[in-house]
């Protein structure tokens, strides 16, 4: 399998993704916003849509959406008065209509499309795998050295705030590695299955973890291994890579879910 | 964490408040705490005491008046330390915390968000939780504590912020009353031996009259403020601090 180029691009990048979404999700599950992920993922079909309409690079145009309806998110969650979900709506929706819109303009409802919805990571590229690797390391870069004021607004917003720490800057920060994980992952597993490559490994990481670093470590952990065995399961299965990279993360947490029940049932 | 000053710890003058839309929270009060005191803010629910913490915390503007804190608007950079301990119920969530994470989110406010914690960093978590009588408990889950405990992790990373000003909000709530024996002790102890100012805001005194140096009773405006021993009887009866 490995002496094949696309799929040793294929794990590579994989490897990053499986890594990085479950690190920027980490923030995201822990403030209750698993959804954003998928809000945003939307919002960068509009964006590939977008792309495909001007003639330029579909991520490109993606990434650049999809960190615009970070910000919006979280500017109306913290200036519009609108609750989380309630601003998750808003550009959800209007995301998803413009994308059918934009793409039924440019007549492009098409299986290159369908690359994006559902990932086509066994056609990536070495530019591809150059731009993930330095977007990826960047955000996990950004991640490390914010880890403490991350954590300290997840644990309790407004102590943080208090303390002199500026939670709305931070709160934008995760807003944009989580639209650049989406922009990122898209060749992996799809604008519609990335958000669970965010959340599940999260999920069956609190459910066997005994702290929020070991909660962090295994998700990424679990991330990893679901994008890396998902891989070999559909080359070897000729299966659709994104779609059993995300079973995988769910057989993970059904897991998990029987280990962390297992001390309490005795 | 002493600030040994004559400048008041806590400044409200002439305040008032109304959160948006809705009817005033809060009109024309004046209060002056003095550093180093423990003050009980007390009253009805609906009736404006978190909503007076949360104008001295900076996390909601006076309508009209102004606020101090050792001087200076809350928030300002320059400002002494403050540490504010929500609502237990809004910190404890599912998630699997230990007792030294908690307390290392209290050095926010000294190391700020970069970068990990330093030695002295580490030392002054250590200090704090041993302070609560946590340290055998340090890597425990915070989910396998008592509610009890879990205040006094809480406590413990309000200290690690080593702040001039502790504000407490309903920090009793859920908790058995030998803890909250405990916890007034605590605290007691700490405005004692480290000179911090504490403002503790209950809808109920009980637990900390006999360790408070004032009281204050809010009902949109303040309705006593003195020694818990002069307060009138009539005040003592649930019924009454707690009709709007």
């Amino acid at each position: 399998m490995l002496e094949l180029e696309f799929m040793r691009l294929a794990f590579a990048v994989g490897a990053v993704v499986g890594v990085l979404a479950p690190a920027v999700g980490f923030f995201l599950v822990e403030r209750r916003q698993s959804l954003v992920g998928d809000g945003l993922g939307h919002v960068a079909f509009a964006g590939v849509a977008t792309g495909y309409l001007l003639g330029v690079s579909p991520v490109l145009t993606a990434l650049v959406f999809a960190v615009a309806g970070a910000l919006a998110i979280e500017w109306l969650r913290a200036h519009g008065g609108a609750a989380g979900d309630q601003a998750l709506a808003l550009v959800f929706y209007t995301g998803i209509a413009l994308g059918v819109v934009l793409v039924s303009s440019a007549g492009r409802l098409d299986v290159n499309l369908f690359e994006f919805l559902f990932g086509s990571i066994l056609s990536v590229t070495w530019g591809d795998f150059w731009l993930v690797l330095a977007l990826g390391l960047g955000s996990l870069a950004a991640i490390a050295i914010l880890y403490r004021g991350l954590v300290g607004a997840v644990l309790d917003e407004e102590g943080t705030r208090v303390a002199g720490v500026r939670v709305g800057l931070l709160n934008t920060i995760v807003a944009v590695l989580a639209a650049l994980t989406i922009g990122i992952s898209m060749r992996v597993v799809g604008i519609l299955l990335i958000a669970a490559l965010m959340a599940l490994p999260v999920l069956a990481a609190q459910r066997v973890a005994w702290s929020l670093r070991s909660t962090l470590g295994l998700a990424m952990g679990i991330g990893l291994g679901s994008v890396t065995c998902g891989l070999a399961l559909s080359y070897y299965g000729d299966l659709a890579p994104g779609g059993t990279i995300v079973l995988l993360a769910a057989g993970a947490f059904v897991v998990a879910a029987l280990a962390g029940a297992l001390p309490r049932a005795r | 964490m002493h600030v040994a000053s004559t400048v008041p710890a806590v400044e409200l003058e002439r305040v008032s408040f109304a959160y948006r839309g809705g009817p005033p929270a809060l009109e024309d009060v004046s209060l002056t705490v003095e550093p180093g005191a423990f003050v009980a803010i007390a009253g009805p629910n609906g009736g404006g005491k978190t909503t007076l913490l949360r104008l001295v915390l900076g996390l909601e503007r006076p309508r009209a008046g102004s606020v101090r804190v050792f001087g200076l608007p809350p928030g300002a950079r320059a400002a002494p330390r403050v540490a504010y301990l929500a609502q237990r119920a809004q910190l404890a969530s599912g998630t699997p915390v230990t007792v030294r994470e908690i307390v290392e989110a209290g050095r926010l406010a000294v190391r700020g968000p970069l970068g990990p914690l330093r030695a002295d960093d580490r030392r002054a978590v250590a200090r704090a939780i041993d302070r609560v009588g946590l340290a055998q408990r340090a890597g425990s889950p915070l989910r396998s504590l008592s509610g009890g405990m879990q205040q006094r992790a809480f406590i413990a990373r309000a200290l690690a912020a080593e702040p001039a000003l502790l504000a407490l909000d309903e920090p009793t709530t859920g908790v058995d009353a030998t803890a909250q024996e405990s916890l007034a002790r605590l605290l007691a102890d700490l405005r004692q031996e480290l000179g911090v100012t504490i403002l503790y805001v209950s809808h109920e005194f009980g637990a900390v009259e006999h360790v408070v140096s004032r009281l204050v009773l809010v009902r949109g405006s303040v309705v006593f403020d003195g020694e818990p021993a002069s307060l009138p009887a009539v005040w003592h009866d649930p019924s009454h601090v707690h009709r709007l």
